[in-house]
């Protein structure tokens, strides 16, 4: 294990590497000249050449990017010229909401989509099985935008329970803090228990048929240990796998969600520093959620030799 | 006993609540430096947090603010000032005319500035002793009040701009009735009154925090739900929905600003590409095509007043020898027949806001019953504005939001090489009639020249414009001391929770 763990992070150096060069190139790929954009409606001729002048614009691509690439190496990704901050604080701003709400929505889906998942399998072309079926193609099929508003109408509008949108800190206050992120949370967590409970059942009604679970069940174990024990346990790698990387994508920003709730995670911020051509910011949280992503399938990778024991070997 | 401490405390906190006010903003303000600030949602936080010499009445009438008095000498190429006194910056540093000088410096020099245009005409500033600047000029300019009421007229602490240099927007010091406590991006923005305010007897809240939510009906569900306390930008298609609900009131503002279609008629060889842009007979039957009170109703859900000129109707200086043009198909034919181009095709570039959507589509219809074939090309509006620049595009669909003094509407889109003029528009007469407007301080003289202007930019229409949007907004009904001044700021001055 621990030769191909070394082998994983010696893989992590090049790979963020190609990444930054990745990230760099396909900003410029942007339509329109930044300087204009980040000027905006008025666009001062002077501001517009101070921009272009402080960003290197007219410089040539390699010189911009090894500019950008010997600050990152220092720790500094920059400012954001919209708002005049350091983006690594707008980073350590919004990666707690992000991975709260992350964490919050990854637990909804599992418990949803497991459970879900496992139900279906066992009971198989029973009521059980249609209704979790039912349940993942409306999760599949809700776009999150619209389900939110509708939660927001019916708890904080119609009932009153439930705050609209916002965000208030946990340390600031607990409860707040959880009534506003429940139903952000759960419109994401619902879309991504879809998506798991179809791989779990299938996954699952793979195992239930194999060979060691019918021996299992012959020397007469109690069907629930056949089932949690035995077959979910192997039918949890691809859940795993997944798992790791719904959970990678919904820490670089769950953009409409986000929106829809006024939670200022990562997706506001780069969607908006994306209309704004707020370079520094763009490169800056890209390429943290990058490595971010590429440790969290790391971490997925190690997490099979805890599950799987014949992957230890 | 227990119950009564219980209910005492209860409407302590009661009282605490009700001492902030909640604002939903329409999007995410830029940078809170008046010097680079850029956008019109930043300008609203600016109204809580920076004082300016100037300001606006309902009216558009220019009104004291941290200047008293003024005074034009000197064949109106000096404009001297005199400053309240007693006025101090939220870090306790004295406003005064060093002050003054320093901020107007500022703006003027400071690389990257966005107020360098705005006070292009201003050659230098003395103080003249500790409460009066003097402001010299290269030429005289009649515009210059109202700037000075907006972000170039605002007056920063110079030892905190000092201090904080090219950062002094993350944490701003001004002399507004509000100072900076916090911003989180994307979330929100604190401030808290600040105690030793001019004028803070007019001050009835102790805190304001902005709320930037992009999605109209989470704004409104925030408003509903009592979450926010007022809510700027109400959808107009929210309005019918709300009108009967007793708790809250919407109020309605025509903007100072236009939306309009710009024409490529000289930026670039786009110009030439098509009829609309060659030949002034087409534009003008592309303008009768149109029905500008069908596209209010339909586009903008009745939420605008029509208008064809850069300043509503309503305005002191809309030249009424130039009336909105009744939409007439049938003439629109025979000036195409004339132009020889019965069926002319242009692109129109449009952002891709749903409202520039709405407005593009409904101009397309109008327009094919002359015979026009539009095509619409939605582009990304950073992306909208560099192709503008460039003279990549045939027509494009653009608001603005305004100017106080209609020469901002004006100059910057219609005189030669301008640097908004995408049109590429350029006649000497249209020029030195602007450059008359600008440089005259009688505003019924100033009128005349845009009689004159409005004559002969409909000759030419490098700019059909369609109308003035209202700005609509929707708050608590039992907040009260709301002035609806055409800019759409909302001033903080004298408002209060009954």
């Amino acid at each position: 294990m621990q030769k191909y763990l070394l082998q994983r992070l010696a893989t992590l150096v090049p790979t963020l590497f190609f990444v930054s060069i990745l990230i760099f190139g396909l900003q410029q790929l942007l339509p329109g000249d930044p300087a204009i954009a980040l000027a905006g409606e008025e666009r001062d001729p002077a501001a517009v050449a101070y921009l272009r002048a402080k960003f290197h614009l007219d410089e040539p691509l390699p010189l911009r990017y090894w500019y950008w690439l010997s600050g990152v190496l220092h720790g500094d990704l920059g400012d954001s010229v919209r708002i005049q901050k350091p983006v690594t604080e707008l980073i350590l701003e919004k990666l707690p909401v992000t991975i709260q709400l992350a964490a919050m929505a990854m637990l909804i889906a599992l418990a949803i989509g497991i459970t879900a998942g496992v139900v279906s399998a066992v009971k198989k072309d029973t009521a059980w099985d249609y209704a979790a079926n039912a349940f993942a193609l409306w999760g599949l099929s809700t776009p999150n935008f619209w389900l939110g508003i509708l939660l927001i109408l019916f708890f904080a509008v119609h009932l009153g329970w439930l705050p609209a949108s916002g965000y208030v800190s946990p340390f600031e206050d607990l409860k707040a803090n959880l009534a506003a992120m429940i139903m952000p949370a759960f419109v994401l967590g619902n879309a991504i228990a879809a998506v798991l409970m179809r791989h779990t059942r299938s996954a699952m009604l793979q195992v239930l048929s194999s060979d060691y679970v019918r021996t299992a069940r012959a020397k007469g174990l109690n069907e629930r240990v056949v089932v949690l024990k035995h077959a979910l346990r192997n039918a949890l790698i691809p859940i795993i796998t997944l798992g790791a990387l719904e959970f990678g994508t919904l820490l670089s920003g769950a953009v409409l969600t986000e929106q829809v709730f006024s939670i200022p995670g990562f997706g506001k911020l780069i969607v908006d520093a994306v209309f704004n051509r707020d370079y520094s910011v763009v490169q800056g949280v890209v390429l943290f959620t990058a490595t971010v992503y590429i440790t969290l399938n790391l971490l997925a990778d190690m997490a099979y030799f805890l599950v799987n024991p014949r992957m230890r070997g | 006993m227990r119950s009564l401490s219980l209910f005492g405390l209860l409407c302590f906190s009661c009282a605490v609540q009700s001492q902030t006010l909640r604002i939903g903003l329409a999007e995410d303000p830029d940078v809170l430096d008046p010097t680079m600030a850029r956008t019109f949602v930043g300008r609203i936080v600016f109204s809580a947090l920076c004082d300016k010499l100037f300001d606006l009445d309902e009216k558009l009438n220019v009104v004291p603010q941290l200047a008293t008095a003024y005074e034009w000498s000197g064949e109106n190429r000096t404009l001297t000032l005199k400053l309240r006194p007693g006025v101090t910056f939220h870090d306790g540093e004295k406003l005064d005319a060093a002050a003054v000088k320093f901020s107007l410096e500022r703006h003027k020099n400071m690389p990257g500035s966005n107020r360098r245009g705005d006070l292009a005409p201003v050659a230098s500033v003395d103080v003249v002793d500790a409460h009066t600047v003097r402001l010299n000029l290269s030429a005289p300019f009649a515009p210059l009040l109202a700037v000075l009421t907006d972000r170039a007229g605002m007056i920063v602490s110079p030892k905190a701009a000092q201090a904080a240099g090219d950062r002094f927007g993350a944490r701003p010091v001004c002399a507004g009735p509000f100072r900076f406590v916090e911003r989180v991006a994307q979330d929100r923005i604190v401030l808290e009154r600040f105690p030793e305010y001019w004028n803070k007897g007019a001050i009835h809240f102790d805190r304001i925090v902005y709320l930037p939510i992009v999605d109209s009906t989470v704004r409104l569900a925030n408003l509903r739900s009592g979450q926010l306390d007022f809510i700027e930008r109400l959808a107009g298609s929210d309005v019918a929905g709300l009108k009967g609900d007793r708790r809250f009131k919407i109020d309605r503002i025509v903007e100072i600003g236009y939306q309009g279609i710009t024409i490529n008629i000289g930026n670039g060889e786009r110009a030439q590409s098509t009829a609309l842009g060659r030949d002034a007979r087409v534009r003008e039957a592309f303008e009768l095509s149109l029905d500008r009170d069908a596209l209010v109703k339909v586009a903008m859900d009745g939420e605008a007043v029509t208008g064809n000129q850069w300043v509503s109707p309503a305005n002191r200086y809309y030249a009424r020898n130039v009336p909105i043009p009744k939409r007439d198909v049938a003439k629109a034919k025979a000036l195409l027949a004339a132009a020889g181009a019965a069926n002319p095709s242009f692109t129109l570039m449009t952002p891709t806001t749903s409202d520039a959507q709405r407005i593009a589509q409904v101009v397309q219809a109008m327009a094919k019953e002359a015979g026009f074939d539009i095509k619409i090309q939605s582009t990304e509006f950073s992306t909208s504005l560099n192709m503008a620049d460039k003279g990549e595009f045939e027509a494009y669909a653009l608001a603005w939001s305004g100017r106080a003094d209609p020469d901002g509407n004006l100059h910057i889109f219609n005189a030669c090489k301008a640097p908004l003029n995408v049109s590429g528009y350029c006649k000497k007469e249209v020029d030195e009639l602007i450059g008359k407007a600008r440089t005259t301080l009688d505003p019924a003289q100033r009128a005349k020249f845009y009689e004159q202007i409005a004559a002969e930019l409909a000759k030419d229409r490098p700019i059909v414009y369609l109308f003035h949007r209202n700005w609509l907004w929707a708050h608590a009904a039992k907040l009260s001391g709301l002035r609806t001044v055409p800019d759409g700021l909302v001033r903080v001055q004298g408002l209060r929770m009954n």
